[in-house]
């Protein structure tokens, strides 16, 4: 059958995937009363960067994709980050 | 006869490999679309950083966080929702089909609330109020309005999305062999979850 040999992900894997996002979704509004000023900004979005990951990777079951998706989504997440790093360039140096 | 075996052999070949990897094209052009929201509110924030800050205050972080929570948890039960499906458990696929639709329903319903309050006080994309406020904080609130009003469009279509699938998974169209469907919609609503989880601490958090 076409079944085998593809990957199921387990009904325990999703929620240990959903207690980590939970848990960092807590420490992201923790962070936000410490007042750290631009610090904040920054740990914020590296936050929302490690879910963004963690949801990618399990859920959207990346993990176990074709090398060929993997290097695609990867990317496409260098060429959006390239058009944010040329904008600021040319935003802080016009 | 011939016209009968291939019409047979083609119901029964699909490709799921070629079926995600059209879904995951179609959601860079999504990622995209967003991404250069984000990238407006990445410069106006840094140049209007004051009015930015004091505009963040104005949303209820609450309502915010719930939000994000029941996201969470809806990208967590339409993902088993693929397992299920996967172990040939249709009746808990549609169960969990059904809670992601639930949840998604919660967080139109949160949405609607934090709007319509936000309308009470007149704060509203061209109401007078808002454009008598400083510029940077008419473009806080312009861009909070076109962000969280194109995710929620997008919540609406993966409602309907999910809605397809429970009527299918009902009918056995969608089932243990033929499940890509599933899949793909589920990849949509990850695909909301990842956006809220960005535009969360943007607008929300970072006060």
């Amino acid at each position: 059958m076409k079944n085998e040999g593809v990957h199921i992900s387990s009904y325990s894997s999703h929620g240990i995937v959903l207690t980590v996002l939970l848990a960092l979704t807590t420490l992201s509004v923790m962070v936000t009363d410490w007042h750290l000023g631009a610090f904040s900004v920054s740990i914020a979005l590296l936050i929302a960067s490690i879910k963004v990951s963690t949801v990618i990777t399990y859920f959207m079951h990346v993990k176990f994709e074709s090398l060929f998706l993997k290097l695609l989504i990867a990317g496409v997440f260098v060429i959006y980050a390239l058009v944010i790093i040329i904008t600021f360039i040319d935003y802080f140096l016009r | 006869m011939l016209m009968s075996t291939l019409q047979q052999n083609h119901s029964e070949h699909i490709d799921s490999e070629t079926g995600k990897l059209g879904m995951w094209i179609f959601l860079f052009t999504e990622l995209f679309l967003f991404g250069g929201l984000f990238l407006v509110y990445a410069v106006f924030r840094a140049k209007y950083s004051e009015d930015f800050h004091t505009a963040a205050d104005e949303l209820n972080t609450f309502i915010g966080t719930l939000n994000t929570v029941f996201l969470l948890v809806s990208s967590m039960t339409v993902a088993m929702s693929v397992t299920a499906i996967q172990k040939n458990n249709r009746k808990l696929a549609l169960f969990l089909v059904l809670v992601t639709l639930v949840l998604a329903g919660l967080f139109m319903m949160n949405k609607y609330f934090e709007w319509s309050h936000k309308f009470e006080y007149n704060l509203y994309p061209g109401s007078e109020v808002l454009k008598n406020l400083p510029r940077g904080e008419l473009l806080f609130f312009g861009l909070y309005y076109m962000m969280t009003g194109l995710h929620a469009l997008h919540v609406f279509i993966g409602m309907i999305l999910l809605s397809i699938n429970i009527v299918k998974i009902g009918k056995g169209t969608v089932n243990q062999q033929h499940y890509l469907m599933l899949e793909n919609s589920g990849l949509y609503w990850h695909l909301v979850d990842l956006i809220w989880i960005f535009l969360f601490p943007l607008l929300y958090l970072i006060t």
